[in-house]
C-alpha cells in the first residue's frame, strides 16, 4: 500500500468514526471520568464543588442506609439469579424439540422480554395487591393467606423478585436455546442408545457442552442485577421503611431529591467497582466449569 | 409419547403463567370502578367498558407521551444506526494506526451501565442547558458500542473481492460503503434497529432523570406517574400499561426471527 494511500485512509478513517467517536467521548467516556471527578467533591449542583479527597467514600463506608442497599441488592440476585437461571433452562429443554407449535410457546415466553420494565413493574403490583390482587385469590382458593407482598416489609423484595424472574425467563431460554441448538444430535442420540437415563444425558452431556452459554447468562444477569433498579422504583419505591432499597434507587434519590451528586456519585463508583470485580472474578474462575471445544 | 404428553402439559402450564398476567392486565383495564378489585365478580369483565382508556386519553398527556416515546425511539434508532455503521465500516475496512487500541476503547464503553454514570451525565446536560429537552434525551442514545461491534462482525463476513472490484471501477470509500457494503448487511442491520428501537420504547432510568416537564416525558416515565396520581384507579393504569406495550408487541410479532436471532446473538437488552 503506497503512502499516499495510507494517508487518505487515515482520514477517511476519521470521518468515519467522528459521529460515533465524539458521541461516544462526549456522553459515555467523558461522564465515566465525571463520575471520579464528582465523587470527590461535596457539591449540591447549586453552589461551586468543593474537593473533599475520600470524604464521601468514607461516609460510605460508615452509612448504614447503604450497607442496606448493597445487603439488598445482594439479597436481589440470591434470590433472582438461581431462579431464572434454574427456570430459564427447564424452559429452554422443553423448547428444544422439533415439534408442533414451539415457535408460539416461544413467542408467547419471549412477550415479557419485549415489554417495558415500567409496565411489567405496574402489571405486578396489581397482581400481588394485598387488598385482594388476583395472586392472593388465587392462593385463598388453596386455603393460603398471601402476605402484604410489597407492603409487607418482609415480603417487598421477594415481590420484586418474582416480577424479575416472570420477565427474564424467557430471555434466558432463548439464549440457553440457542447453546442447545448446537449440540450435536448424534451424541445424545447415541448414549441414549447405550442405555444413559435422561438425567445422565443432561448432566454428563447437555450441561458441559452448555456451559459456555451457561457462563455467557450467568454474566450477563449478574452485572444487570447489581443494577437493579427500574421494578423497585415502580413496585415499592425502595419500600417499605427502606426494606426494598438498593444501591441505583439510593444513587438516584441522593442525586437527584438531596442533591448531593458528590455522594451519589461515590456510590456510583463503588457499584461499578463490585461490578467489574465480580466479571472478572467470573472470568477467572469460567475455567473450572466451562468447557470450551 | 407419554414424554411428548408430559413436555406439552409443563410448557402450557408455563405459557399460561407467561400470558394470564397480561390477559389480566386486558382484563382489568376493561373494568369499571365499581366492579374493579371485587374478588365476587369474576376474572372477565361484566359489564366490559372502554372508560378506563376514555380517561385515560382525557384525564393525562397520554397521546403527547405516547409521541415523545415513538418519536424519540424513531430518532434513536436512525443515529444508533448512522453512528454504528460508519464506524463499524473503518474498523473492518479502513486500515489506519490505533484502530486496535480504539476498538478495545469502544468494547469497554459497553461495561460502563447508565447508571454508573447517570450523575455527571445529568450535569453535563444542565451545563450545556439540555435539561428537559429532545437533545437531552436523544444525545446520550446516539450511539451503541454494542451496535459498532454487531455491524463489524457483518462486515466482516462480506469478502474484500467486493471493496477491491468496486475501487477498481473507480469507486471511493464513501461510494463502497454506501452501495455496495450497506445494502449486504441489511438483516444485520435490521435486528439492530429492532434492538435499538425496543431499548428506547422501554427506556426508564435516563428519561425519568432528564424529562422534567410532561412536554419531554415518555410513555414509561408518565406510566410511573400515573399510578402516583390516580392511586387505586388501577383500571387506568392497566389501560395505560396495555397501550404502552401494544406497539411494541406489534413491532415484536412482525420481527420475531430479528429479535431472537439478536438476543441469541448477544444477550444484550434493554
Amino acid at each position: 500500500m503506497s503512502a499516499r494511500r495510507r494517508w487518505r485512509n487515515a482520514g477517511v478513517a476519521a470521518i468515519f468514526l467522528a459521529p460515533s467517536l465524539v458521541t461516544l467521548l462526549a456522553f459515555w467516556i467523558g461522564p465515566m471520568i465525571g463520575t471520579v471527578w464528582v465523587s470527590l467533591q461535596d457539591w449540591n449542583l447549586i453552589g461551586v464543588p468543593s474537593f473533599v479527597g475520600l470524604d464521601n467514600y468514607a461516609e460510605l463506608a460508615k452509612d448504614a442506609d447503604f450497607h442496606a442497599a448493597l445487603l439488598h441488592t445482594l439479597g436481589y440476585l440470591a434470590g433472582y439469579l438461581p431462579l431464572v437461571l434454574i427456570l430459564g433452562l427447564a424452559v429452554a429443554l422443553l423448547l428444544n424439540a422439533k415439534l408442533p407449535a414451539m415457535t408460539l410457546y416461544r413467542a408467547m415466553f419471549f412477550l415479557p422480554v419485549v415489554s417495558s420494565w415500567v409496565a411489567v413493574s405496574l402489571l405486578w403490583k396489581w397482581l400481588l395487591n394485598p387488598a385482594g390482587g388476583l395472586v392472593d385469590q388465587a392462593l385463598g382458593l388453596i386455603g393460603i393467606d398471601g402476605p402484604g407482598w410489597w407492603t409487607d416489609p418482609t415480603w417487598a423484595m421477594p415481590s420484586v423478585i418474582l416480577a424479575s424472574v416472570w420477565k427474564d425467563v424467557g430471555f434466558v431460554s432463548v439464549i440457553l436455546l440457542a447453546g442447545l441448538q448446537a449440540i450435536p444430535k448424534d451424541l445424545l442420540e447415541a448414549a441414549d442408545l447405550d442405555g444413559a437415563s435422561a438425567w445422565r444425558r443432561l448432566r454428563s452431556i447437555t450441561l458441559p457442552l452448555l456451559s459456555p452459554s451457561l457462563f455467557f447468562v450467568t454474566v450477563i444477569s449478574l452485572i444487570n442485577g447489581f443494577q437493579v433498579f427500574d421494578q423497585v422504583w415502580v413496585m415499592t419505591g425502595g419500600g417499605p421503611g427502606g426494606a426494598s432499597s438498593v444501591v441505583v434507587e439510593q444513587i438516584v434519590r441522593y442525586a437527584f431529591s438531596y442533591g448531593r451528586v458528590g455522594y451519589a456519585s461515590a456510590m456510583s463508583i463503588v457499584l461499578f467497582a463490585i461490578i467489574l470485580v465480580v466479571t472478572v472474578a467470573q472470568l477467572r474462575l469460567q475455567r473450572r466449569w466451562v468447557q470450551y471445544d | 409419547m407419554t414424554r411428548k404428553i408430559l413436555r406439552y402439559a409443563l410448557l402450557t402450564l408455563g405459557a399460561v403463567a407467561m400470558i394470564g398476567p397480561f390477559l389480566w392486565m386486558l382484563a382489568t383495564s376493561l373494568t369499571g370502578d365499581a366492579q374493579l378489585g371485587n374478588a365476587d365478580a369474576g376474572l372477565v369483565p361484566d359489564p366490559a367498558t372502554t372508560d378506563p382508556y376514555a380517561r385515560l386519553a382525557s384525564a393525562f398527556p397520554f397521546w403527547r407521551f405516547a409521541a415523545n416515546s415513538l418519536g424519540v425511539a424513531i430518532v434513536s434508532t436512525l443515529l444508533q444506526l448512522f453512528t454504528s455503521a460508519t464506524a463499524a465500516y473503518a474498523f473492518s475496512r479502513l486500515r489506519f494506526k490505533g484502530s486496535n487500541a480504539l476498538f478495545v476503547l469502544y468494547l469497554a464503553t459497553m461495561m460502563i451501565p447508565m447508571q454508573v454514570i447517570i450523575v455527571p451525565l445529568f450535569i453535563e446536560m444542565r451545563t450545556l442547558g439540555l435539561v428537559d429537552t429532545y437533545a437531552g434525551l436523544l444525545l446520550p442514545t446516539a450511539v451503541s458500542s454494542f451496535g459498532v461491534f454487531m455491524l463489524r462482525q457483518a462486515f466482516m463476513a462480506l469478502p474484500r473481492e467486493l471493496d477491491e472490484a468496486a475501487y477498481v471501477d473507480g469507486a471511493g470509500p464513501f461510494r463502497v460503503f454506501w452501495r455496495v457494503l450497506l445494502p449486504l448487511v441489511g438483516p444485520a442491520l435490521a435486528t439492530f434497529a429492532v434492538f435499538a428501537f425496543m431499548a428506547s420504547w422501554n427506556a426508564f432510568l435516563w428519561p425519568l432523570v432528564i424529562a422534567q416537564t410532561e412536554a419531554h416525558t415518555t410513555l414509561p416515565v408518565g406510566l410511573s406517574l400515573l399510578l402516583g396520581r390516580y392511586g387505586p384507579a388501577w383500571n387506568v393504569v392497566m389501560a395505560g400499561s396495555t397501550a404502552s406495550i401494544l406497539p411494541i408487541l406489534v413491532l415484536y410479532i412482525f420481527a420475531q426471527r430479528y429479535v431472537v436471532r439478536g438476543i441469541a446473538f448477544t444477550g444484550m437488552k434493554g
